[in-house]
């Protein structure tokens, strides 16, 4: 299997359903000539012209809203949207048309696009890092997708462009240079299957994103100090598959849920009510969230690095449910 | 060489300050890059080759009485209204004595509640509304002020961009719209962005002009812009001055402009340095000589030398206000 860039493995999905599904195409900004911010789609102007590549205007409403009505007309548009924080000024277009025109239309017509986004950032400051998948996965209407791995990400972001709903596809701007193996031929990872990213009998960590990252870094600590801790992805936000995290649970006992979002309504807060709703009994100690602190992010280097979470905060999270006090020898059995 | 000046009311010490001021801007941008290669300053965003459009307007605005939202490519213009060296070098190293926010927005993002600058968010256009509502207030309450916003040809494609101007123009209210053409929205050409040549056209579609100017030429942008803050003042509403220019810099710290223009056009361009440009005209006119050119530079260079190591020395933002400012206290 290749070793992979998240950056290269979402560039292989793009290509490979492009050359299988002609309907496919892409349009944003500074996506052509530029490959886009990220470098995501460096070469596919090249090689698919600008009929499927498209350029375009700063205009996030037409972006979108375009997407929409292509989409509608049997087309498969992949939009991209530059960063999460520039769809705010279309969110008419995601959450009143894109997710709820299939309904409007008492199911006659379906709208298959997927909206490429980017959350996270890194001395961008409040109104350009934000992490706002809870605001997308609290429709009805959309899929939300946000992969960690490279491998994940190809699957993932294959299987939104086949599917036949408005996928929004949350990628992270700290992950784009991250490896992994990928294989090179034809899979999809289905949209809805959370997945163990690593065995342990002590404690669950729930992630998603650039925090499972961080999560299986915490449980590498961990495990230093004899504490086996098993990381769940959740890969999808919307439809929230729970069974792999019940199931841990169950084994597990205590359960940290690890977000870069902001605590209040966010995807632990979602998590958390339903493991209280479906394995109460399960529980031997509160469940804890680790989160970004509750502030617009502030630019300056060591405010920022203050507010947002990482795998130490992670680890202590983890001792506490485990009732561990932080420098004392670990006592689990 | 002719006198234009003179004809617009300025005086040779005026010419003076406004050639200071975009030698000053000029030499400030090029000293963050420097800082942002060495890795001291996280990022710069630079007005290079926008400079006379931004000086020749600001130079018709009233400094603490005007309003001013400006877009983040504005040093020229936040210099001209009197921002320090010190105050943006501050900025720069988002230290706590930063007067923009204490180190919490971005650099470039630029605000002074002294000098009325109006912070912009990092969605584009998104100060246009801002500015009308500040003229809206204005009128409401009978303010003699002019508000005056700024940004990219990018930006004005979009619906932010067309909801302001609309509003501004059913109500006529004092504000002017100024964007700053460089022909490039990051990587995308003029022609991907609008099917027309001018941006300045569509202020026929809001009932109220729209004036294209040489943005290389700072008396051009002066008079102009003068003409808009009349009109304002005099309760005939707004204007949509656009001023063509060219990005001299790839589009901030974190672009590689070579992938998509050529460096053979940057360098065409250059032949048509404001910068240059007025210096040409200060020196022809005898107000200012080549030595005291000199002296000049070594002055500014001094005092950004100084302003560098008084930011790096200066304190970072207090840990224990993480969580301020979230709420008014
Ligand atoms: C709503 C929104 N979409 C996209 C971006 C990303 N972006 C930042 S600057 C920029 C280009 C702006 O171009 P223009 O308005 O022409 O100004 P210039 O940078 O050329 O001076 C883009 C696309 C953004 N900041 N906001």
């Amino acid at each position: 299997m290749a070793q992979m860039t998240y950056r290269d493995a979402l560039r292989q999905a793009l290509r490979e359903e492009m050359l299988r599904d002609e309907r496919v195409f892409l349009m944003g900004e500074d996506i052509g000539a530029y490959g886009g911010s990220y470098a995501v789609t460096k070469g596919l102007l090249d090689e698919f012209g600008e009929k499927r590549v498209r350029d375009t205007p700063i205009s996030e409403t037409a972006i979108i809203g375009a997407g929409v009505g292509a989409a509608m007309m049997g087309l498969r548009p992949v939009v991209e949207i530059m960063t999460i924080n520039f769809m705010l000024v279309a969110l008419d277009q995601v959450i009143n048309n894109a997710a709820k025109m299939h309904a409007m239309f008492g199911g006659q017509f379906n709208v298959p696009m997927v909206i490429r986004t980017v959350g996270g950032g890194r001395r961008l400051a409040a109104t350009h890092s934000q992490n706002l998948e809870p605001l997308l996965a609290h429709i009805p209407g959309l899929k939300v997708v946000a992969p960690a791995t490279p491998y994940d990400a190809k699957g993932l972001l294959k299987a939104s462009i086949r599917d036949e709903d408005p996928v929004v596809f949350i990628e992270h701007s700290l992950l784009f240079s991250t490896k992994g193996d990928v294989p090179e031929d034809d899979y999809v990872v289905p949209i809805g299957v959370s997945d163990i990213k690593r065995r342990g009998r002590d404690v669950t960590i729930v992630a998603h994103s650039r925090m499972t990252v961080e999560a299986l870094a915490a449980a590498e600590k961990l495990a230093q100090q004899g504490i086996e801790a098993e990381v769940v992805d959740l890969r999808t936000l919307r439809p929230l598959d729970m069974g792999p995290v019940l199931d841990s649970v169950a084994r597990t006992n205590r359960v940290v849920i690890a977000g870069e979002d902001w605590k209040s309504f966010g995807i632990g807060a979602e998590v958390a009510a339903r493991i209280q709703e479906e394995a109460f009994d399960y529980l031997d100690a509160p469940v804890l969230r680790v989160n970004q602190a509750e502030v617009p992010l502030p630019y300056a280097a060591n405010l920022e690095k203050l507010a947002i979470p990482d795998r130490d905060d992670i680890v202590k999270a983890c001792l506490e449910v485990l009732h561990i006090q932080i420098g004392s020898p670990a006592a689990v059995s | 060489m002719e006198n234009r000046h003179a004809a617009l009311g300025l005086t040779d010490q005026d010419v003076l300050e406004m050639y200071k001021k975009i030698l000053l801007t000029r030499m400030f941008d090029e000293r963050t890059w420097i800082l942002n290669r060495m890795g001291k300053v996280h990022f710069v965003i630079s007005g290079q080759g926008q400079e006379a459009a931004q000086i020749g307007a600001a130079w018709a605005l009233r400094p603490g009485k005007d309003w001013v939202l400006p877009y983040y490519r504005d040093l020229g213009v936040v210099l001209t209204l009197g921002m320090t060296v010190r105050e943006l070098m501050l900025m720069n190293f988002a230290k706590a004595g930063d007067p923009n926010s204490g180190g919490r927005q971005m650099p470039s993002h630029w605000s002074h509640v002294g000098l009325n600058i109006f912070t912009g968010s990092s969605p584009v256009a998104t100060q246009l509304p801002h500015a009308t509502g500040i003229a809206y207030a204005a009128k409401l309450r009978g303010d003699d002020i002019v508000v005056w916003t700024s940004f990219g040809d990018g930006t004005a494609n979009k619906g932010d961009t067309h909801e302001a101007m609309n509003f501004a123009g059913v109500h006529q209210l004092p504000v002017i719209f100024f964007c700053e053409n460089n022909g490039y929205a990051i990587s995308v050409p003029k022609d991907l962005q609008m099917a027309v040549d001018d941006v300045a056209t569509r202020a026929a579609g809001y009932g109220f002009p729209g004036v294209v100017v040489d943005g290389t030429d700072v008396f051009e942008v002066y008079r102009v812009t003068k003409e808009a803050v009349d009109r304002a003042l005099r309760g005939e509403g707004p204007t949509l001055i656009e001023a063509k220019v060219y990005r001299f810099t790839p589009h901030s710290s974190d672009d590689d402009d070579r992938t998509y223009r050529d460096p053979e056009e940057v360098a065409r361009q250059r032949e048509h340095d404001p910068v240059r440009k007025l210096r040409e005209y200060v020196l022809a006119h005898g107000i200012l000589t080549e030595e005291e050119d000199q002296r000049l530079k070594q002055e500014f260079e001094a005092e950004i030398d100084a302003a560098v190591e008084y930011a790096e020395a200066a304190p970072d933002p207090d840990p224990s206000d993480l969580v301020r400012h979230v709420f008014a206290q």
